[in-house]
């Protein structure tokens, strides 16, 4: 019981963890140009490391933080031009063989010993160096804390209590579920979809407080890794949803979809097909820059930990949570990399060292995250959260 | 399109009376190339050569403002690529050497296909280009031109473009009901059935207020019953003043709408003419059937040498005077 409670204690700790709200950001901004527009872009990583690059070279350099934001946010745009100019008018395959080597380029850049002096060669620059000015802003106070405050050791602590909290955590996820399957499906809307929303809202909160009612984090207010930082970039995915939701809906989003769908009839209709790709490809890639900043917000700045793998790992988070979709992108990610390390962690204690050695059991995640991924492809490519009607009209 | 088919719109111009259309065509020359009372769309000069082949090579073409203008020709005449050529989802050979085009008087040659579409010269596909995983009324809403929510930096602010959206549904709406599409107008546009697509398609061209429309093969697969609907809505729009241009295999709806016909083969523009008389220029038959079309395949007599002997001397001599005539 104790092994299964360590193991869920880890797997809340990664789906909660900066790292993962950072590829979260950048998963939606992928979101709006594979799921959307239709914009093969293999090169996601790349945005992130131009993103977490220009902020912490900035920062080291002495600008302001607000200001080194923006230069990793504008380094993305430039970057995305760059790739889209010549790329977007030609077939989709195109986009994708330049922006996979685009990011690798950025990467081997990144790693060159000649530009030790800004991005610290393959060492890396390491969080201290970047992330004071960040939890300068912090109002969280010293300390530690525990999230939630009301958990299973305020109650006695006894297993069986923590399982319950672990039940209901369950029937509160099968139920929001259920919940937004019966207000999705059949097309015909019952109840007010402002009704539908809140609640589906206050059931995935519920959710979430009982699963941290079970499995309590307790982290420094305001250290290197701590609240401060997963509560900033948490909101930042918030928002971003809430960002891509507002424009997916408007009659932009609308053209986005169209391109994705047909780019000849669009231009039949006199849409600019190549600019409205343009500016999809530079939002995206800025929320991959945005993903970025905090996917080494905790850590260090270094080329190799914003590899291909990063992109590959995006992909899979986004057909995992459905693409298209507005939520589904976090809930993928989340998913995603708990389910890593839920494998990981129970190959390491279950299995035998003489099967997998402890140190090959970060492999044998990847691995079974693989399979699972060829699976969900061949028996639900529409994701979690993803339209399957969509998915009868081949096109 | 706002006003459907009141007499007022259609009196002054006049061309919604069969016989003021007849009167207007019988004016013109019946020659490829001939010139117009008041060509809508002028081509000069268009060739587009893939590698060693020219699909298409027409020297001038006009073509007649508010009437229904048919292109026809065989399989590989070049009619699709000279409707892709002129609405720029291609290029011609000829491009800055001497092709150009106009349309209401204003150059074309260098104009992408978008703004071509912006300029009031909408087609539609040959294969239909229906947006499947979007519904039926999304499809018809792209077609709408100048939305302000198609902005991206109002996109986010709905106040900015909440009525726009509102108008443009309405409009589609109105076009979806006449096109007996109302019912579907929730169901992704990839459940339609091919007719239906036909429709939706040109349907959503006429979001855009087009001033001429270029359907590519309205008719290709549509059954009988829908075809007589489509048919009907072709002639209500020329009667409201737009002009049609469309290629068609089907002789007998040739036949049946068309103002004006003009007949392509390898690529050229070989007839022009009322429907009832191009038919029987000398040039289509052959375009169409062969010199020896009137031959019976299944005769014996064909079979005995001299018979022989004397088509290849008669194709030969065919050849020869090709030669000489393109010399």
């Amino acid at each position: 019981m104790n092994d299964i409670f360590f193991i869920l204690q880890s797997v809340v700790g990664e789906a909660i963890a900066p790292a993962t709200a950072g590829v979260a950001i950048a998963v939606i901004g992928l979101n709006i140009h594979f799921g959307f527009t239709g914009l093969l872009n293999i090169g996601q990583a790349g945005f992130m490391l131009l993103g977490a690059y220009g902020m912490a070279i900035s920062i080291t350099k002495g600008v302001p933080m607000l200001l080194a934001v923006l230069v990793g946010l504008l380094l993305a745009v430039v970057f995305a031009a760059i790739l889209g100019a010549p790329t977007l008018k030609l077939r989709g395959d195109y986009l994708a063989i330049v922006t996979i080597s685009a990011a690798e380029i950025i990467r081997y850049v990144g790693r060159l010993a000649q530009f030790e002096g800004f991005t610290g060669g393959a060492q890396g620059i390491p969080g201290s160096r970047y992330s004071q000015p960040f939890r300068d802003l912090s109002f969280f106070g010293e300390g530690s804390w525990t999230l939630s405050p009301f958990n299973y050791e305020t109650l006695g602590g006894s297993d069986a209590v923590r399982l319950l909290g672990l039940v209901v955590a369950i029937a509160l996820a099968a139920a929001t579920v259920l919940f937004v399957r019966r207000s999705k499906g059949g097309g015909v809307q019952l109840r007010n979809p402002v009704v539908d929303g809140l609640v589906t809202t206050g059931l995935v909160i519920l959710t979430i407080l009982a699963i941290l009612f079970s499995f309590p984090q307790t982290l420094t207010r305001t250290g290197i890794d701590g609240w401060w930082v997963r509560a900033v970039a948490w909101s930042v995915v918030l928002v971003s949803a809430l960002l891509v939701l507002l424009l997916a809906r408007s009659p932009w989003g609308r053209l986005l979809r169209g391109i994705r769908e047909d780019e000849d009839a669009m231009r039949s209709l006199g849409k600019n097909v190549f600019a409205v790709k343009m500016q999809a490809l530079i939002i995206g890639g800025m929320f991959g820059a945005l993903g970025g900043m905090f996917y080494v917000l905790a850590s260090t700045v270094q080329a190799d930990s914003l590899a291909r793998q990063i992109t590959f790992f995006a992909y899979t988070a986004l057909l995992l949570g459905g693409a298209a979709t507005i939520f589904g992108p976090i809930l993928g990610t989340v998913i995603f990399f708990g389910a890593r390390v839920l494998v990981r962690e129970a190959s390491r204690i279950w299995v035998p060292d003489s099967i997998i050695a402890d140190n090959k059991t970060d492999v044998f995640s990847l691995m079974v995250v693989g399979l699972a991924l060829i699976l969900l492809v061949a028996f639900r490519p529409q994701g979690i959260l993803g339209n399957k009607r969509e998915l009868r009209f081949h096109v | 399109m706002s006003d459907p088919m009141t007499p007022a719109t259609a009196a002054p111009r006049g061309l919604a009376d069969p016989e003021a259309r007849r009167a207007l065509m019988a004016q013109v020359d019946r020659s490829p190339g001939a010139s117009k009372p008041d060509p809508i769309l002028e081509v000069d000069n268009i060739v587009r050569q893939f590698g060693g082949l020219t699909a298409v090579d027409v020297d001038h073409l006009e073509v007649q403002r508010g009437v229904i203008t048919a292109l026809i020709g065989p399989n590989g005449a070049g009619k699709t690529t000279f409707f892709n050529l002129i609405t720029g989802f291609d290029r011609p050979t000829t491009a800055g050497k001497g092709a150009s085009w106009s349309f209401q008087g204003r150059k074309l040659d260098k104009t992408s296909a978008p703004s071509v579409a912006k300029a009031g010269m909408v087609r539609t596909f040959q294969l239909t280009k229906s947006l499947s995983r979007m519904t039926v009324m999304e499809n018809m809403m792209l077609g709408a031109q100048n939305q302000t929510g198609e902005m991206l930096a109002l996109s986010m602010f709905w106040p900015t473009w909440r009525s726009q959206e509102r108008e443009v549904m309405d409009k589609a709406m109105s076009l979806l009901e006449r096109f007996k599409l109302l019912e579907k107008k929730d169901d992704y546009a990839g459940s339609l059935s091919g007719g239906q697509r036909k429709l939706l398609e040109m349907a959503r061209a006429l979001m855009t207020d087009p001033t001429m429309i270029m359907l590519d093969e309205p008719m290709a697969g549509v059954n009988p019953a829908l075809t007589q609907s489509l048919l009907g809505h072709v002639q209500a729009l020329r009667d409201e003043g737009m002009t049609v241009l469309f290629v068609e295999h089907d002789m007998h709806v040739v036949r049946h709408i068309s103002d004006w016909v003009v007949v392509m083969a390898e690529g050229r523009v070989v007839a022009e003419g009322p429907a009832d008389t191009v038919m029987s220029d000398p040039a289509v038959v052959d375009a169409y059937l062969g010199a020896h079309h009137d031959t019976d395949l299944g005769d014996d007599a064909l079979l005995e040498d001299d018979a022989v002997d004397r088509l290849e001397h008669e194709a030969q001599a065919e050849d020869q005077a090709r030669k000489e005539g393109q010399v």
